[in-house]
């Protein structure tokens, strides 16, 4: 699919997941037991972490490998605001805006200096494991924030739970279930929006060809830069989330965390923002069943995952079946989607 | 001066490890432009290889030196053969297709061997400087470090087969059409690179134990001083194990081990920023 | 605000210890269409390079405009109205040819106008068919003309074109020459060429470089008669 076709489509894809949030918010708080609701409260935290990564690398075409580091910063931000303040709705503005400010920081450095995909790949994920080393080494009394312990490789567990604005009411876990949902909605529409504006289309002229774009008079490094810290801002919402489902730990920074969303994407589509959402779930589903049963490593899995997309299906889940029901409805696509995938 | 002979036989303690935990990286990366994230586990294969070697019985000189590179190696074959062939020219591809194959490899190892740490006892002691002991160990991790760089910089630089090597290295479409097969020389430069990294899990078995998730402590340091070494495979690997090793460890002496590591990162992320085509890339270049 | 469009003084690039460029003196009027060629290794290509952003000059001043463009960034370069196309046609691959021609727009704001305007330099360019075809599924002269396109649709004060007719057949060829005609009615046009030819087709005032510097400046049938031209072509290309 091209911007154009994009642009057609995005709005009926819009509507579509507005639809499908629409049904999780009535059904599910009421219908589904407290353990299930808080499952998928979870996942819809990596739903939104999903995204950060579908945006910046399939269509800004930015190979981060370290988005973890984002991820984590933001749920630290939240707990150590939260904790000093004792007010969470800054807090949460805290989750956002401290990763997008050192995702500012970084991508200057990286972009600025144009260093090539492969070395920004291996610095990004060379930072998520600085911070991974750091935070657990931060155990005992010294390593503290303000009011904030950072408690080393036991996290902060007593991370407070986000209120309900002008309030001091916790939310509930259906509440904290809609509020996920709203977020995920809400920042996959932002995404879908994003890519069809001026700056969309400029950020993916830039993915398709750095030299032309800038011949063509746009900034390439600041729109890189730019599509950098949008996506660290979603991935601090999505710490937020996961800070409020589960609670702040330095797994967050880790390797396989970083890995995870990497699979995600390439499983669910390059190019694609619906696929790596659906992947994630799928694929969240998948471990924490096979970790329950105890059959297999969950990394045994990861692994074969990863390994037989990446050779076999490239393109990812969303593509190619998309382009499965092409051929079953017998549509003749005069464009195949392998414009937008094959890079 | 008795402290300032320790910090040196630290330093070179250090450096001779992060240049033999790199080589193998270093060797797959500079000819076959692979980055391959499963490095770490292949250097704890190879950690487990020794283990089970000098648990049957084998001496542990030959359990490290020999077992363990020739059971990675042949790993590398098969990896080689069925993921990363299908996957050459595809860089960002590599690179994932790996790190799905790290992941694997750590779901196996602990399966198979579970999940805690295994150790064999270092085959050799340690020795005083005045009122400080240091493990004897440690230089004899140099020494085979120095060793395996000097034989492979020579084999490069005097041998028909490191001819065919950097020629492929540094233009494949020119060799093949030399008559030179990629494939063949990719098949064997994978071996060797794993080989290589087998050694190095071998050696470091004695020192650091071994368990199915150390190969992410590795991956990361490794790549970095690779990285950092620029297009040389060699040359360009020595060079950075010492800058870097040397940071690594003056920093570890002033504050926390963890301070020492994060300073090598942050030193080596900086120095890219500054000569992004690392060492060999403006300084040294055209060595093997 | 200088006589000219562009003006290059002592322009000079050196990698390591080559000079690719030696003191470039160069002079250009609103209107007129230039080519500068030279064999392999003149320098043209680095001069070219040189205008657009791509190297910074060692030395030197570029005055386009008026403006010191030496050393700028090439959005900020293309931003103050120069059109490049490059040699090996550079493309957003993954795209439709309207969508190409789209970004090459974006400062337009008015929807109407821009559509306009595609189907304008389109249409100029002779490539209206390839409309919604892909970049990355079209053949090579095809992707040429379309790169073309998008350098007319954004109506630039100067346009660069580095060896348009690289890798074109005969008839492209031919096409090529008017259309570069007929956009010089309109447009101060440079050509980086080294196909006398093809220079013969289009040209008026040619630059000759020779060993980083400008050797002969004058009108083409003249400069083709010179000896010393000649000579620095004889055993290359036989004019």
């Amino acid at each position: 699919m091209t911007v154009m076709a994009l642009s057609r489509s995005g709005g009926v894809h819009v509507a579509l997941a507005a639809l499908a949030a629409l049904a999780g918010i009535v059904i599910l708080p009421n219908a589904a037991p407290l353990y299930t609701l808080i499952n998928v409260t979870l996942y819809m935290s990596m739903g939104v972490f999903a995204l950060s990564l579908a945006l910046l690398w399939g269509y800004g075409g930015i190979l981060c490998f370290g988005q973890s580091a984002f991820f984590g910063l933001g749920a630290y931000a939240y707990a150590v605001a939260a904790i000093n303040f004792g007010d969470t709705t800054l807090a949460a503005v805290f989750a956002i805006g401290v990763p997008a400010l050192f995702a500012a920081g970084l991508g200057y450095f990286l972009f600025y200096g144009r260093l090539s995909d492969v070395y920004l790949g291996v610095i990004t994920l060379t930072v998520t494991l600085i911070f991974f080393k750091l935070i657990n080494s931060t155990g005992g009394d010294a390593w503290r924030i303000g009011a904030a312990r950072l408690g080393g490789f036991n996290g902060i567990p007593t991370t407070p739970l986000l209120t309900i604005p002008f309030t001091r009411i916790p939310m509930s876990p259906a509440q904290m279930f809609i509020f996920a949902a709203i977020s995920l909605f809400s920042t996959y529409a932002l995404c879908k929006g994003l890519i069809v504006t001026r700056f969309g289309r400029a950020v993916i002229a830039v993915r398709e060809n750095e030299m032309r774009a800038e011949l063509l008079g746009y900034n390439a490094r600041r729109l890189k830069l730019a599509v950098f810290v949008i996506s660290a801002g979603i991935a601090g919402l999505a710490g937020l989330l996961f800070a409020n489902s589960v609670f702040v730990s330095p797994t967050m920074f880790s390797l396989s965390m970083a890995a995870q969303v990497l699979i995600w994407v390439v499983v669910g589509g390059l190019g694609t923002l619906f696929g790596p959402v659906a992947a994630c779930f799928a694929l969240q589903i998948a471990t924490a069943v096979l970790g329950k049963l105890g059959i297999v490593d969950p990394n045994i899995v990861l692994g074969l995952v990863l390994i037989i997309f990446v050779v076999f299906v490239p393109g990812g889940i969303q593509p190619a079946f998309a382009a499965l029901l092409h051929r079953l409805m017998d549509i003749r696509a005069d464009r195949p989607v392998a414009g937008e995938v094959a890079r | 001066m008795d402290y300032f002979l320790v910090v040196l036989f630290q330093i070179a303690g250090t450096v001779g490890n992060l240049a033999l935990i790199s080589v193998g990286l270093a060797v797959i990366f500079g000819m076959m432009r692979v980055i391959n994230l499963a490095h770490g586990e292949f250097i704890m294969l190879g950690g487990f290889a020794a283990i089970f070697g000098v648990q049957a019985g084998i001496n542990i000189w030959i359990a490290m030196l020999v077992v363990a590179p020739l059971s990675v190696a042949f790993l590398g074959i098969v990896v080689e053969r069925l993921i990363m062939r299908r996957l050459y020219g595809r860089m960002v591809d590599t690179m994932l297709a790996s790190w799905g194959l790290s992941l694997l490899l750590i779901g196996l190892a602990t399966t198979f061997f579970g999940n805690r740490v295994v150790g064999i006892a270092a085959p050799v002691g340690s020795f005083q400087i005045g009122t400080y002991s240091l493990g004897a160990y440690d230089f004899v991790l140099t020494g085979i470090a120095l060793a395996v760089f000097s034989s492979g910089y020579a084999l490069l630089r005097f041998t028909p087969a490191g001819l065919i090597a950097r020629a492929t290295m540094q233009n494949r479409e020119m060799a093949s059409s030399l008559g030179i097969e990629p494939a063949r020389v990719y098949a064997i430069t994978f071996a060797i690179g794993a080989g290589l990294s087998g050694l190095a899990g071998g050696l470091l078995a004695p020192i650091s134990g071994v368990l199915p998730t150390m190969g992410v402590a590795y991956v990361a340091k490794a790549f970095i001083t690779v990285i950092t070494g620029g297009a040389s495979v060699i040359t360009g690997t020595a060079l950075s194990s010492v800058l870097l090793g040397s940071i690594n460890t003056v920093s570890t002496f002033l504050t926390t081990p963890v301070i020492g590591d994060v300073a090598l990162l942050l030193a080596a992320t900086i120095f890219l920023r500054i000569l992004p085509t690392g060492i060999t890339g403006r300084i040294f270049k055209g060595a093997p | 605000m200088s006589d000219y469009l562009l003006e290059a003084k002592d322009v000079a690039m050196h990698f390591g210890g080559v000079k690719a460029l030696d003191g470039v003196d160069f002079r250009l009027r609103k209107g007129e269409l230039r080519c500068l060629l030279g064999p392999n290794g003149a320098g043209k290509t680095t001069f070219f390079r040189c205008l657009t952003g791509t190297h910074k000059p060692t030395r030197g001043r570029i005055l386009f405009k008026g403006a010191d463009i030496a050393g700028k960034e090439r959005y900020d370069i293309a931003r103050a109205g120069m059109g490049v196309k490059t040699q090996v046609p550079s493309l957003f691959d993954g795209l439709t040819a309207h969508e190409n021609l789209w970004l090459a727009l974006r400062t337009v704001k008015s929807a109407a106008e821009r559509e306009a305007r595609i189907a304008d330099a389109m249409e100029r360019v002779g490539v209206s068919a390839l409309r919604s075809g892909v970049l990355g599924r079209m053949a090579h002269g095809q992707r040429q003309l379309v790169e073309l396109a998008m350098v007319v649709a954004s109506d630039p004060d100067l346009v660069l074109l580095d060896e348009p007719a690289a890798g074109m057949t005969d008839v492209e060829v031919d096409r090529l020459a008017s259309i570069i005609r007929d956009l010089n009615r309109t447009h101060t046009v440079v050509v980086v060429e080294h196909d006398m030819h093809f220079i013969r087709m289009i040209a008026d005032q040619v630059t000759v470089f020779h060993q980083g510097r400008i050797l002969v400046e004058g009108h083409v049938e003249r400069i083709l008669a010179d000896q010393t031209v000649r000579d620095v072509y004889l055993g290359k290309k036989h004019v």
